[in-house]
């Protein structure tokens, strides 16, 4: 029973994972429609950033402070990879909307520009990063059920990152000019919105929360140069199957991957356990083209 | 008509001229770079060995290391009067944890800049890609790292430990002392699944019992699954055979998870003091590994190994198999060509012939048999300074036996 339990509690954590890293292509990919094969390079920058974080704490802030330097990173990291996303936004993406294919090739060619950046900037080797003190040890419920703190940090991260994106959307005045842009370009243009303004932060929004995703990723494994990549093909998957242009699409998505993997990686391995997991929604794809979540609108394209 | 067909062909020759004197332009102007560098140094005044690692990509961790090892092994011996009467001269090649850009380099090394023997490799995969250009270029390869076995090339010595010097006697050390009932977790290559092979039959011939076998992709980095499968089949040992950057979050999440060496016996094959270093001497406190030598290794030759091996590249650099195993190697080379009094690699393989090398592992010896070394065996703790502690050891060496050919229930693996 336990060891269910366990897997259940697994299962919500590698989806909050996954939630966190696709959260951000849910804006670019899903409002946007910029395929962005250098997202997981965000990610990568979000850890990057946070060992930066670690280290200046470790050398230049006091000894007594040390712990606090992760919840330091959380902000720093979205701000640094969301800069990065402004600035990729400027320099290439906007010469290439409504070109997918080009996009593609574009940003692909940017993923391995800055994963190389990276190598010279902090060395070959991964680096890793030190977990402050309070978020080391376990909840303990009873010998066989423990629920490690890192992972319940990272599900309550994930939560507060939903809330506040759907605030932001739904709630603040950029979100609402954002989907004003998204649904009728034309239109907003001509009520006075600076679009393409609202396309440059929306972008460094959407890099901004793969940043944070890194700094989450940072807890459970060493970080290198190639760490975004892990994750690139999972959080494409869980943006499509969810629905692309839907947040809560993105949420069950996630949802749905990642405890089907985890659960599948129960029953067989690690290795069949993907295979099955991709198997069954190239099938659903099949089925619903537009995943588990569509949106009526009136903005057909 | 005539004169229109001429036209078009004196149109199409003018632009095939073109082309071909523009390509022979560029070819030559390529070409005449290469052999300025070659003439450099003449050969008679050294001995050129090559040295040929990953310095870059995701083996760096590992690799730089070791070529630092080797290199510092030749300048001992440069400083001791060199060899022959000559210096010998590295020339440095990064494999750049590229398979096929090993291949390359290997080749250059022996057809351009004529090299009297090479150290390197790490992985089995870099190994087995310049295996064939070895082969057919009369080579000689001096691999520094424990390995499958099941391998044992006329062109190659092998100074890491074979199968029966590192795998089998550590699973035989956990049957007796730590229990029967075994998991093996590993990275899903060569190397894992065939160790795993291996380990499979033994405990079949030794009352052993195996619980799981689990491979995970290299680089994976979720294991809180695989961690609760563990929790859940309960087994007495963990056989570890991942590699690289798996170890970090395996250890980690197993640490996270409330399980200490306390709770679980691990035992790792590709974890050593370097690799301690990343993973974090907390996360691994406790937890056992299977080597041939340790920095903490009590020999005289050691204490000044790790002295000088600090003194040069820093206090806070440890020392651990694979160096050592590299560092050996040179010696060991340099040892044959002195007893043949030439480097011609014929000779210099039948002098290497049982020679013996007061090692920091201990006395070591070439076995001529297969190119191995004889070795002993060691299990160590992890302990909280990062260090690994010996806990057990075979006190004699070990005779090499790639091919696992003196154990009974081997007989089916080599083929």
């Amino acid at each position: 029973m336990e060891t269910y339990i366990l897997q259940l509690f697994n299962g919500i954590s590698v989806s909050s994972i996954y939630i966190l890293a696709a959260l951000g292509l849910a804006i670019t990919f899903g409002l946007m429609k910029v395929i962005n094969m250098a997202h997981g390079e965000f990610i990568m920058i979000g850890a990057y950033a946070t060992y930066v974080m670690q280290n200046i704490f470790l050398h230049y802030v006091d000894k007594s402070l040390f712990g606090y330097y992760f919840v330091a990173a959380i902000p720093v990291a979205f701000l640094v990879a969301g800069a990065m996303g402004f600035l990729l936004e400027g320099a290439v993406i906007k010469h290439l909307y409504g070109r997918p294919l080009d996009s593609i090739l574009a940003t692909w060619g940017i993923s391995l520009v800055l994963q190389q950046l990276a190598r010279s900037i902090f060395g070959a080797p991964n680096v890793d990063v030190q977990s402050p003190g309070w978020l080391e040890g376990a909840l303990v419920i009873s010998q066989g059920l423990q629920f490690p703190y890192k992972r319940l940090f990272i599900i309550v991260l994930v939560i507060a990152c939903i809330i506040g994106v759907f605030v932001f959307l739904y709630k603040s005045k950029y979100g609402i000019q954002i989907r004003a842009v998204m649904q009728n370009r034309a239109m907003a243009a001509s009520l006075g919105i600076n679009t393409r303004l609202v396309d440059a932060y929306t972008f460094a929004v959407g890099s901004g929360i793969a940043g944070i995703a890194g700094c989450a990723l940072t807890l459970l494994g060493s970080i290198g140069s190639t760490v975004g990549t892990y994750y690139i093909v999972d959080t494409f998957m869980v943006v499509v199957l969810g629905g692309v242009g839907t947040l809560l699409g993105t949420i069950a998505g996630g949802l749905v991957i990642g405890t089907a993997n985890t659960t599948f990686e129960f029953f067989t391995n690690t290795s069949l356990g993907k295979v099955l997991v991709f198997t069954l929604v190239i099938l659903f794809l099949q089925w619903r083209p537009k995943g588990l979540f569509t949106i009526n609108s009136r903005s057909l394209d | 008509m005539t004169n229109s067909v001429w036209q078009m062909l004196k149109k199409r020759l003018a632009a095939a001229l073109a082309v071909t004197l523009t390509a022979s332009v560029v070819l030559t102007g390529c070409s005449s770079s290469q052999p300025a560098n070659q003439a450099a140094s003449p050969a008679s005044e050294t001995i050129k060995v090559g040295i040929l690692h990953s310095l870059s990509g995701t083996m760096a961790i590992s690799e730089v290391s070791v070529k630092d090892a080797e290199l510092m092994a030749i300048e001992e011996i440069n400083a001791a009067g060199g060899l022959l009467g000559k210096k010998i001269e590295p020339v440095i090649e990064d494999g750049a944890s590229n398979w096929t850009t090993f291949a390359e380099k290997a080749k250059k090394l022996l057809q351009q800049d004529k090299v009297a023997t090479v150290f390197g490799c790490w992985t089995s995969a870099s190994r087995k890609a310049v295996l064939p250009v070895f082969e057919e270029n009369k080579g000689l390869l001096w691999y520094p790292v424990q390995y499958e076995g099941m391998e044992s090339s006329p062109n190659i010595f092998y100074t890491g430990a074979a199968p029966n010097q590192q795998i089998v006697p550590a699973v035989e050390w956990l049957l007796q002392n730590k229990g029967k009932k075994m998991f093996l977790l590993g990275s899903d290559y060569v190397f894992p699944r065939t160790a795993n092979k291996i380990i499979k039959e033994q405990l079949k011939a030794m009352g052993g019992e195996l619980i799981a076998e689990e491979y995970t992709p290299l680089g994976h980095t979720d294991y809180s699954t695989i961690i609760n499968k563990i929790k859940a089949s309960k087994p007495d040992v963990v056989f570890n055979t991942l590699n690289g950057d798996s170890n970090v979050a395996f250890f980690k999440q197993l640490k996270d998870a409330g399980i200490t060496a306390k709770d679980l016996t691990t035992c790792s094959v590709s974890v050593a003091e370097e690799e301690v270093r990343g993973i974090g001497a907390a996360n691994m406190e406790g937890h056992l590994v299977s080597w041939n030598y340790y920095q903490t290794t009590d020999t005289p030759e050691n204490k000044e190994f790790v002295k000088n091996y600090k003194a040069k590249y820093g206090a806070d650099r440890v020392t651990d198999d694979p160096i050592e195993a590299a560092y050996i190697a040179v010696y060991l080379w340099a040892e044959a060509v002195k007893k043949a009094g030439t480097t011609d690699i014929e000779q210099v393989k039948e002098a290497a012939k049982g020679i013996e090398f007061k090692a920091p592992e201990g006395l070591v010896k070439i076995e001529g048999e297969n190119q191995h070394i004889w070795k002993p065996v060691r299990i160590g703790e992890v302990t909280a300074d990062g260090l690994i502690k010996e806990i057990w050891s075979t006190g004699q060496t070990v005779r090499p036996d790639p091919y696992l050919k003196t154990y009974d229930w081997a007989k089916g693996l080599s083929n």
